[in-house]
Formats: structure tokens, sequence, C-alpha cells
């Protein structure tokens, strides 16, 4: 086990290693420079010589990769020529704000999926079923940024339910403030029992999350029901039956604890999933995430950002998808090896 | 061997105490451009404590009418006639009643115990909860039946047995756990579809044995489905031979083994390999089981009869077979125009004497 850990994790720091040297090389080969942005309009040469060589862009590529992976090794991501702060300290502000949307994402992705997908199963045909299977084709073939302003104009243009945009109303912070543990604002706000920011919280986490949940909810449902059909053929489950096992143990724990394998192959893809579409959710909400950093840094030509960002967005799903592999050891019986 | 029944078993009802009342039984398949008629009219009756063997081909229809008396069949099935469990009629019955019926009246071992568990749970667990399903019991009495029914069934170490996963066990050590997962529910009649052909041939006499004395010791009918007539022979009371979805000869086994009437079963029995007689004995009957889309007119064997006449055209009644060499002859019947015995004067007549037999 030990070892199966070892090999995973050196895997992992493999593909990161790939991330990166993709990333940097598109970086450095796609037209327009940090430089420009840096200096603004008809810089004179001397200047811009000036400001490579103070970003060290002068150096040959292969050298300037080198140094970033010396400096990544020892911690360090660098500077946001944007900002100017660290990437490391940008990259940890927003995190939070990304894990929270995409975790109550998935939260729901797998409340609502799992169950509509087990019945789908069971009652082929039935009225779940077609709206399923509808709602799936209309989730998949509607684009994410579509749907995230559609949403917008409902429930925030014409009905003004929901806030338009943002993690927090503007007044909560100055009445009623609240410190900043986890970064996730639902659980700081519950834990300075602050009803009055939690519930802001709440309000603006609704649009963001129903966008991400709206477009990757159908892949799990379709999934559960194709993965569910199988297992209700399987002779066993036919045992089950022939001793008078009631229906619904059958289906909620002997059926599905046997689709629960794919079924968590799919909830790890499906993560990466939410973290790309929350690239689009948090430009689109203007939400202080990762996501939304990423998206302004690449127009910014914020090479060190762009990295760092990919770097953390990558490792997480890594480790997303190691959690999952190490789970399969935990439902499956037969991969114990004593 | 203890015996794992100790509270009051599912009570027989009816008349004539029979286990299983099978009436006219017939089930279809209907498709987009035809329909499968899987079973054509059968009728059966298995009293307390007989084990009663359903021999044929596959695709004669042995496991649909299996699978029929627990209720089991998928929607798309199209079931009429009557089956009767301890007197209570499966057909038509809703799921909630069934599900009660299911382990508690009549319990089933199958084909292929490697299949039969689910890999996901441990034995104890899927014992415990089938257990749960048919006895109110406290965790501890629950715990105690299941160790109970796996020693009835010889399966060494119970304890450990319960803890274990279906993939850390043998083939004949599944099919003593789920014989066990049946008894421990306490049924009155064990459909078991060829429970030992999955299984080496050492272990299958282990768990022909074993049945054996679990119908004397609790009384257990058992409708026991194979095509291996040695089985038969060395396990049941009474055999049914099944052709095209269609019972075509029933007697007791002492009856039919030594008086083998209709031609199917004749060939069936010569199809049995002999030792000692070389290339020869390697029997077979030639052509095809029909396809039951479109069963043959009459006598469903005809095409593949050596004594088919245009007789054999129109459908078969039951003739009782009369036997010099044994005095019970009255139980043993066959549905073939060939057979000189008999006639009874109607069907009633027949089921009658098949009652007086049972009863």
């Amino acid at each position: 086990m030990a070892k199966y850990i070892a090999q995973r994790l050196m895997m992992m720091l493999l593909i990161l290693f790939g991330v990166l040297t993709i990333t940097f090389v598109l970086s450095r080969l796609l037209p327009g420079s940090p430089v420009e942005m840096m200096l603004g309009h008809h810089p004179t040469q001397e200047q811009i010589e000036e400001a490579r060589a103070e970003l060290g862009l002068d150096l040959p590529l292969p050298l300037q990769f080198t140094r970033y992976i010396s400096d990544l090794v020892q911690g360090d991501l660098g500077k946001s020529l944007r900002t100017g702060r660290p990437v490391l300290e940008e990259v940890t502000k927003r995190i939070g704000a990304t894990f929270e949307l995409t975790f109550i994402a998935m939260f729901w992705v797998v409340v609502l999926g799992v169950p509509i997908g087990v019945v789908s199963a069971v009652r082929q045909n039935s009225a779940v079923d077609n709206v399923a299977r509808a709602g799936s084709i209309a989730g998949v073939a509607f684009p994410v940024f579509m749907l995230a302003m559609a949403l917008q104009f409902i429930f925030y243009g014409q009905l003004n339910w929901l806030p338009l945009q943002g993690r927090l109303d503007a007044e909560i912070l100055l009445d009623h403030p609240f410190e900043r543990i986890t970064g996730f604002y639902l659980i700081d706000t519950l834990l300075a029992g602050n009803i009055e920011a939690l519930w802001s919280a709440l309000r603006h986490l609704t649009l963001p999350v129903l966008t991400l949940v709206i477009v990757t909810l159908a892949t799990v449902t379709r999934i559960t029901r194709n993965m569910m059909i199988e297992v209700l053929s399987e002779e066993y489950i036919r045992t089950s039956f022939a001793y008078g096992v009631p229906k619904v143990r059958i289906y909620f724990q002997y059926a599905l604890k046997a689709t629960l394998i794919p079924l968590l192959t799919v909830v790890g893809l499906t993560f990466g999933y939410l973290l790309g579409g929350a690239v689009v959710v948090e430009f689109v909400f203007d939400w202080p995430g990762l996501g939304g950093f990423v998206v302004f840094s690449i127009a910014q030509n914020d090479f060190p950002a762009v990295m760092g960002a990919t770097l953390v967005l990558a490792g997480t799903y890594l480790t997303i998808n190691l959690i999952v592999d190490l789970l399969y050891y935990v439902v499956d019986p037969r991969l114990r090896v004593q | 061997m203890s015996s794992p029944v100790t509270t009051k078993p599912f009570e027989t009802t009816g008349p004539g105490k029979q286990v299983l009342e099978i009436t006219d039984l017939k089930v279809s398949f209907p498709g987009l451009f035809k329909t499968v008629q899987a079973v054509r009219s059968i009728d059966l009756n298995i009293g307390v404590g007989e084990i009663h063997g359903l021999v044929g081909e596959s695709g004669s229809g042995k496991s649909i009418t299996a699978m029929s008396c627990l209720g089991l069949l998928p929607d798309s099935a199209v079931v009429e006639g009557s089956v009767k469990v301890t007197g209570h009629e499966i057909n038509g019955t809703p799921e909630k009643q069934l599900a009660r019926l299911r382990g508690g009246g009549a319990a089933m071992i199958f084909q292929n115990p490697m299949k039969a568990l689910n890999p996901f749970f441990s034995v104890g667990q899927q014992m415990f909860d089938v257990i749960r399903c048919h006895r109110d019991l406290s965790k501890n009495e629950i715990r105690a039946e299941a160790e109970k029914a796996l020693q009835a069934v010889q399966l060494p170490d119970p304890h450990l047995a319960l803890k274990k996963y279906p993939h850390q066990m043998s083939g004949g050590q599944l099919q003593r756990v789920v014989i066990a997962m049946a008894l421990a529910c306490r049924p009155r009649l064990l459909i078991a579809d060829e429970p030992t052909t999955a299984l080496d041939v050492t272990v299958q006499a282990q768990i022909i044995t074993l049945l054996r004395a679990l119908a004397r010791d609790h009384d257990l009918a058992i409708l026991f489905i194979t095509h291996d007539l040695g089985v038969v022979a060395s396990l049941c009371d009474r055999v049914s031979v099944m052709y095209a979805g269609e019972v075509v000869e029933s007697g007791s086994v002492g009856d039919l083994f030594a008086n083998p009437s209709h031609p199917y079963t004749r060939k069936l029995m010569s199809t049995v390999p002999k030792l000692g007689l070389g290339e020869q004995s390697l029997d077979f009957i030639p052509g095809q089981v029909p396809d039951m889309s479109s069963p043959p007119a009459g006598c469903a064997f005809n095409p593949r009869c050596d004594m088919a006449t245009d007789a054999c055209l129109q459908p078969a009644n039951k003739v009782l077979v009369v036997s010099k060499d044994t005095d019970v002859s009255g139980k043993h019947w066959a549905a073939c125009h060939h057979v000189t015995g008999k006639k009874p004067s109607s069907e009633t007549a027949l089921s009658e004497t098949l009652e007086e037999h049972n009863a």
C-alpha cells in the first residue's frame, strides 16, 4: 500500500513537471510579451532591453526554465508581473474561493446526480429518466458562460432574488466583518457566528454553484444510470431478489456499492471539469478565485502567475484523483491484500 | 446435524399439502416481430419433503419455470396459469408480498455460486440481511442463526466464514453458503437451478449428499433442475422431463429410469456416456431444440424423433405408462402417441391419480 502511494506520488510529480513544461513553452511561444504590458505604449528599444533583462527574458529558454524550476523547488513561484506580489501569496489568497465554489458544486452534483441516476436506471423510460436524459443533453449543449449569464439575467435582472456577482455584499465587510481562517466563507462565517455574513455568502454562492452543477450533473447522472443498469443485470442482484431482500435495499445498498468504483472515477474526472468550468464561471460572476485570476493573468501575459496558478490547479486535480484511487481499496474488498 | 429450525416454519396451506402446485403455466416473451413461447403449459406438483427433478436440454424452459416459482421473471414476460408456493399464488401478486414469500416460502440456489454472492459485501453481511428480512430476531440471534445454518451445510469454522468475502472462498464453499442462506430463512421449498453444474465432480457429489440430507432432516421439498440424469437418479424421488416448454414424461425415478417411455427421454438416456463402450457410447440427439417462437405442430419432438408418424403432428395426450416391472406405475405418464398404456379418461383423472400419489 505504502509502495503504491509512493509510486502514485512519483507519477504525480512527473505529470506536474509535464504540465509546467507545456505551460512554460506555450507562454513563451505565444505572441505578446509581458514587457509591453509593463512599459505601456511606444517604449524605447533601451527600455525594452532593460525590462527583458530584469525579467530574465533575455536568457536562452532552457536556462529560463531551469531557473524557474530551481526557484520552484525552493518554494518560490516568482512574482506576479501584474500585481508585483509573490505568486504564491496571490494563489493562496484566492484558492479558498475556488475550492469553496468547486467543492460545494461537487457536493450537489453527487447528492443530486447519484440518486437521479439510480432512479433512472431502475425506472427506465419513466418521467424521471426522460427528464434526466433531456436535461443532460441541454446541460452539455449549453456553453458555460451563456448559462451563467442567462442565470444572472433571470435571477438578478428579472427577479432580483440573488446578487449579480462577487462573494459578499460590500456593506457586510463594513458592518459585519469576520476573520478569514479557512478561506471557505460559509465555514468562516459560521465559526464567527456571523449570520448576516453567512446569509450573504450563501446568496452569492447560489448562482455560480448552480451554473457548475447544471453543466456537470448530466455526466454523473448518465454514468450512474449506465453502471447501475449493468450491475442490476448481475446474478448476485438476482440472488438478493430471490431471497426477498427489499427493493430499496437492493438498489441503494447492494447495487450502489458495486457502482461506486466507476462512480468514484467519474467524480474524480468531474472535479477536473468543475475546475475548468470554474475559470469561466469565476470570470462571469467576478468571483475572487483562482479561475478569474488565471483569465486576467493570461490576458496580461503574466507568465509567473499563469504558471503558478496552473501548477496549483493541476496539483489539486491530481490529488483528488489520488484520493479517488485510494478509495477504491476501501470500496472493493477484492483489491485489499492480506 | 444441528437443525437451524428453531421457530415455526412457513405454514403450508391449501389442500393436499402441496408445497408447489403449478397448473397450466405458460410463459411467453412478446417481441417486436415474434413471440417466444418459453413455457407452454406445464403442470407440476411437489409434496412436502419431495425431491423432484426437472430435466431437459438448454432452452427447454427449465430455468424459466424455476424463476416463475418465485415471480422472478423480467417484466417483459407474459405469465399465464397458476403457480402456488405453499398455497400462496405467485402470479399477479404484488412485489411486496412476493418478497416475503421469496426465501421464506421458497428459496432458490443458483448455477454459478461464484457469481451468486455480491463481491462487495462479506458473507456475514449478506446472510444477516437475508435472515433479517424473514425473521424477527435480535442481532445476536441473527448471528447465531447464520452460524447454525453454516454448520448445517458442513462449512468448517462458520465464525470465520461469516467474516470472509466471496472472493476468499472456493466454489463449493460458496454454494454451501448460498444453501445456508436459503436454509436460514427456513423455506418449505428449495429451487435448485443446476446447483452443481459449475462445480468440480467431487464437490458436486458432496453438495448432492448435503441436499439429500437437508431434505430428509428438514422436510424440505426440492425442485432440482438439471440436465444431468446421473444426478437425478441419485437424488430425486420423482422426475419430469421437459422438452420445448412442456413436460413430456413424468414419473418416479425408479419407474422412469426402468421404463423410459417418451422417445425423447430414451434419447436423453442414451446420451449419457457409458464407460467401456469406446467411441460408440458418445451418442447424441440429432437436430436442434426447436425455435420457440414457432414450435413444431403437435408433439414438439416430432422433427427429431425416429418414430414420428403423421399422428405426431397432432398434440399428444398424457398416457399412463403401465409397467410390468413395478407395481406403482400409476404415477408414471408420458405424452406420446406411441406409448401404449392406460389412457386416462380425462386430464382430471390423471391429476387425481397424481394427487393421490403426492398426498
